[in-house]
């Protein structure tokens, strides 16, 4: 009876801790998203939507200050769609060698390199990117724009750094979802291809990535996520002036406007950061909206 | 069911949460601004510059540590708004981050300089350009002046390298050189580190820092024949500097003694310390 009645009050202790765990988890969704609201709105007002959205001028300290982010979300967008498009095709096939192509051997080194590529911190990026890309960029720069008047040089610090360096990071994601996905196609797939006198190349890229669909673009969207959030290794491979996202300009993204300008910045100039920082949000939700519609769709499929 | 009323607990007890945390927040601002505004106990208010802000933020936390029972509550105006405020009375101490006007020290203020902020200007070590007019610099920093050759040096690009807006480095820097929102910076680095490291880093390059981190890295331009020094600063020949003066009406040793109090602290080791750390020049 003793034992009983023991057991009976750790089952409901543990129930109890693991609930209030979970309220925890939800309870931080709930005011991360009404904070952000709450500080990022006001400048909205203040400043005006279109003003804020749509303006290209960033002189948040001037006598008259402007305040337009257009440039700074513009860079975002394109950084990350650049990165992803040079990232996902060779993480793509990175993910193809790994599961179809290569021996036992080999693989066993590539994937722990790549699960490695992972493990790196983001500042380790930044700073290979600052020694190594940044300078050879700079060469690229003289060499492209020699004896131009217009164009400002950087010291290589630009947007074409910055898409390197983030299509370098979102590779381990989009390699090791695509990996698994693929992995989870059926053998008969590939039986009955083969059978039918398909070459093994054409298996692969016929039936089996078709077939593995929603999983890389799963891992597509996760490279997204990963290349939009990024802030540490672009601010010190961008320049983080305030210009239109072209290869060789230097720009600032989302991330990197909070994380340059949030230390002394007051006033409206503070709230419009945090406004900068409900649009980095507000993408961010959307994304993984995106993500758990396609993970639903990929259940209801399965 | 029963999943069902564990849900409602769960966004329930968020709710709850959430509100106690927020309602906790304003609780704790209220408090502090009752204390700011505090009547009770001898009090010190200063007015004025803006670009003074470290400074003062940094020795009024440092005072009220050793005196405990005077508040100083300073307010940054802009200098010019301090001055006018100390002359009609309404504070004790106008900060200015420039010399006093002479209709100003016409109208009673004293001008009482407590540190003194250098920007030196610099370049990478194999720059042979080490010598610039105010003119030449300005026009590289509006982006006017593109080549180093069209001041002197090597055919190499001009990379300009700045601070973030909102620093007061920059702030003064620009403030200094007049060139205000018309910097065309190519580079905007958020610390001194980064830009010292960059410009290291990067041939053909230019930036601005703290006179007092300026290192074996990199070469210091002089400005019209002048070089970044303390000696040339503090004989005023060196145009980027200014002093930060603490100005008061009528002499110090005239004032209340809470003022005194908070001079003779500045003046200090423990004051100078404050003021040293934040590299900054101590006057003479």
């Amino acid at each position: 009876m003793n034992r009983r009645a023991k057991k009976h009050v750790l089952e409901g202790v543990a129930q109890y801790v693991v609930t209030l765990c979970g309220i925890l988890a939800v309870f931080a969704v709930c005011s991360i998203t009404f904070y952000m609201i709450a500080k990022g709105t006001p400048a909205f007002f203040k400043v005006g939507v279109p003003q804020l959205l749509l303006g290209t001028e960033w002189k948040p300290t001037a006598a008259e200050p402007a305040y337009g982010i257009l440039y700074i979300i513009l860079s975002s967008v394109v950084g990350t769609g650049f990165s992803v498009l040079l990232g996902v095709p060779v993480g793509l096939l990175t993910a193809v060698f790994l599961t179809e192509i290569s021996d036992k051997k080999m693989a066993a080194v590539v994937q722990p390199a790549v699960e490695l590529l992972a493990a790196i911190p983001s500042v380790i990026y930044g700073l290979l990117g600052l020694m190594l890309l940044n300078p050879l960029m700079f060469r690229l720069e003289k060499l492209i724009f020699a004896g131009s008047s217009t164009h400002q040089f950087t010291g290589g610090a630009n947007m074409l750094s910055a898409v390197i360096v983030l299509a370098v990071m979102i590779l381990p994601t989009v390699v090791n979802v695509s990996a698994s996905a693929i992995r989870a196609v059926p053998a008969q797939m590939r039986a009955a291809s083969l059978a039918l006198g398909a070459s093994k190349i054409q298996t692969i890229f016929q039936v089996v990535l078709p077939a593995a669909k929603s999983g890389i673009l799963t891992g597509v969207v996760l490279g997204i996520g990963r290349a939009l959030g990024e802030a540490m290794a672009i601010n010190m491979v961008a320049g983080g002036s305030v210009n239109l996202p072209l290869p060789f300009n230097s720009v600032r993204f989302l991330t990197t406007q909070l994380v340059s300008e949030m230390g002394y910045a007051e006033g409206v100039h503070r709230q419009v950061l945090f406004a900068v920082g409900l649009v980095l949000f507000v993408f961010i939700m959307i994304i993984n909206l995106i993500l758990q519609r396609m993970r639903r769709k990929a259940v209801d499929n399965g | 069911m029963r999943k069902n009323v564990m849900k409602t607990i769960a966004a329930g007890t968020a709710a709850v949460l959430m509100m106690g945390a927020f309602a906790g927040c304003g609780a704790a601002e209220e408090t502090t601004d009752k204390a700011g505004n505090g009547a009770a106990g001898k009090t010190i208010t200063l007015a004025g510059s803006t670009s003074m802000e470290k400074l003062c933020e940094a020795m009024s936390e440092s005072f009220m540590e050793t005196y405990p029972d005077i508040t100083v509550t300073v307010e940054y105006t802009g200098s010019g708004a301090g001055i006018e405020s100390l002359v009609q009375g309404s504070v004790d101490i106008g900060n200015a981050s420039r010399g006093l006007k002479d209709g100003e020290k016409e109208n009673g203020a004293v001008e009482n300089v407590v540190a003194i902020d250098g920007i030196a200007v610099i370049t990478d070590k194999e720059n042979p350009a080490t010598d610039l007019t105010t003119d030449q610099l300005a026009d590289i920093y509006a982006g006017n002046i593109t080549n180093w050759n069209e001041v002197g040096g090597i055919d190499e690009a001009i990379v300009v390298i700045g601070r973030e807006a909102g620093s007061g480095t920059r702030g003064a820097f620009e403030e200094l050189l007049g060139v205000e929102d018309e910097c065309a910076y190519a580079q905007e680095l958020d610390s001194t580190g980064a830009v010292l490291a960059k410009v290291a880093a990067t041939p053909g390059s230019i930036g601005y820092v703290s006179l007092d981190v300026v290192d074996q890295s990199v070469q210091s331009v002089a400005l019209n024949g002048v070089d970044a020094t303390e000696e040339n600063i503090l004989a005023g020949e060196y145009l980027l500097s200014r002093p930060f003066v603490m100005a008061t009406k009528g002499e110090i040793s005239e004032q209340k003694e809470e003022v005194q109090t908070w001079f003779s602290y500045v003046e200090s080791e423990e004051g100078q310390n404050v003021i040293t750390q934040l590299g900054l020049i101590l006057p003479e």
